[in-house]
């Protein structure tokens, strides 16, 4: 009989590696679940869950709601554009407004770091941190490494490099404590301009060549450029990032193994992926979107037990 | 602790030959049955079960493991978390007559809730209930086994604890345990 040790997801940092593993052999009975000819289960029947999103998403939110669905709680959304947010509240009055309808879990994602973790010193209800800003995006380093347990058999001792964008991106920071915690060797690669300057004292290897980072690893990780999320110019083109960082099928096809191609989407295709590369044998892109939704609803269901 | 021996290991494969016999009465060549084990001790009965349907009709009854975790009804209203088991079902029960299979029938629950999670493969065309044993007047749900191991007259404060071989356990053997105050 296992429980987690946190309340909340706020964060891959805050979990143990139990943690992790309960997670996904909870994830592997949900799996089960979705492939029967009924895929829904009556656990989360008396519960009300809030998806409360402050910046856009379509992936993630489709992915919790079906998760939602499929455990039987009740949901309801929530985005801030069409909101009173606009009209100047606060993000506490927001959520306790949402919790005084008798909410018991948010879902939520905001484009200041850290917002989640705010939130859950002021309120009751159990939090799932769908992304902060440039901090964590916890569900999905946890779909990453479990789609890697799937492809590879396990995560531990697997090389998995983190290709692109690692300044601006949730996904490489949750994903790079996840690996550790599971034991897997990390890598960043990306121009120098998109390293934060003290990523090593995390760990990781660093390194600028795209190439060497692909012979080097088992699994390579493709993160997208988030364009909106820079304010000033970190290389000089997109065309210029594509020649130097994009990964195509005749690049893949000239290692001497072979590696797994993973993308947290939306891919840029013919930017940081190819298309041939994108829906090569390599790829388990949609692999990944499939096991979100069973990582989820183990989440949820995990996370309901600590009321 | 006392633990009393309530039923030893011949008798025990007495009793599994004698389910046998009164299922083939039912289901003559079982073409048209399955054989559901409820998770996660009445995978042991329902293996048992093939096995001794295997050495008298000379053919493999289909079996499954069905877990109901996510289906009862007491989750999040027990201290100890629930935790899940495999399932495990290659069939589909549309228009079977399905046997669940379980080792012990206390209060019902987790028939119910198999009953649930049953309803996930299809609509099944009728469904019987097999159980070594019956714990008799500690029932919550109106349940009731269609075959019977044997019914024991026991107290709320007592466990019955059912042994196999396949559990590392040294014989197969059913034993009534009562929790003494020392």
């Amino acid at each position: 009989m296992q429980e987690l040790s946190v309340r909340h997801l706020l964060g891959i940092k805050d979990i143990t590696p139990q943690d992790i593993q309960l997670i996904f052999e909870t994830a592997d009975n949900f799996k089960d679940v979705l492939n029967r000819p009924i895929k829904k289960v009556p656990s989360l029947r008396d519960i009300t869950i809030a998806n409360v999103f402050f910046e856009n998403s379509t992936r993630t939110r489709l992915s919790f709601e079906l998760a939602e669905k499929r455990l039987s709680a009740d949901v309801v959304n929530f985005s801030s554009s069409s909101s009173s947010v606009k009209k100047g509240e606060t993000l506490l009055d927001t959520v306790n407004n949402i919790l005084a309808m008798k909410v018991d879990m948010i879902v939520m994602r905001h484009s200041s770091p850290g917002a989640p973790h705010f939130l859950s010193n002021h309120i009751k209800a159990n939090i799932v941190n769908a992304g902060d800003g440039t901090h964590e995006h916890p569900t999905q380093a946890l779909l990453d490494s479990f789609s890697i347990r799937e492809k590879l058999g396990e995560v531990a001792g697997k090389k998995v490099v983190i290709i692109g964008d690692i300044l601006h991106s949730r996904v490489a920071l949750s994903n790079i404590f996840a690996l550790q915690k599971l034991g897997a060797e990390v890598m960043v690669c990306g121009p120098t301009t998109l390293l934060p300057r003290h990523i090593r004292q995390l760990g990781v290897l660093v390194e600028t060549d795209v190439r060497r980072a692909l012979q080097w690893c088992d699994v390579a990780n493709v993160l997208r450029i988030q364009l909106e999320r820079m304010q000033m110019k970190y290389f000089p083109s997109l065309r210029e990032y594509t020649l130097y960082y994009g990964i195509d099928k005749k690049m893949l096809d000239s290692l001497d193994k072979e590696i797994t191609l993973m993308h947290p989407g939306p891919i840029n295709r013919g930017v940081e992926l190819s298309s041939d590369a994108a829906d090569s044998h390599h790829s388990i892109i949609l692999n990944q979107v499939e096991n979100g939704v069973a990582i989820r609803m183990a989440v949820l269901y995990l996370l309901a037990q600590k009321q | 602790m006392q633990k009393r021996l309530i039923v030893n290991p011949p008798l025990l494969e007495i009793m599994v030959l004698r389910l046998c016999h009164q299922l083939i009465e039912n289901h003559g060549d079982f073409s048209d049955s399955v054989i559901l084990g409820l998770q996660p001790r009445g995978r042991f009965v329902a293996q048992r079960i093939q096995s001794t349907l295997a050495a008298i009709l000379g053919k493999q009854v289909p079996t499954g493991y069905l877990d109901t975790t996510f289906h009862r009804d007491d989750f999040r209203r027990r201290e100890t978390p629930l935790t899940a088991n495999a399932t495990k079902v290659d069939f589909l029960v549309e228009g079977k007559k399905v046997i669940l299979v379980d080792d012990v029938l206390y209060t019902g629950r987790s028939v119910r809730a198999a009953l649930d999670a049953m309803i996930a493969y299809g609509r099944p065309a009728s469904v019987e209930l097999l159980v070594l044993i019956d714990r008799l007047y500690t029932r919550h749900l109106p349940i009731q086994a269609t075959y019977v191991g044997r019914q024991v007259n026991s107290l709320q404060s007592q466990r019955v604890l059912v042994e196999w071989k396949e559990q590392q356990a040294p014989e197969d053997n059913i034993w009534l345990i009562t929790k003494t105050e020392d």
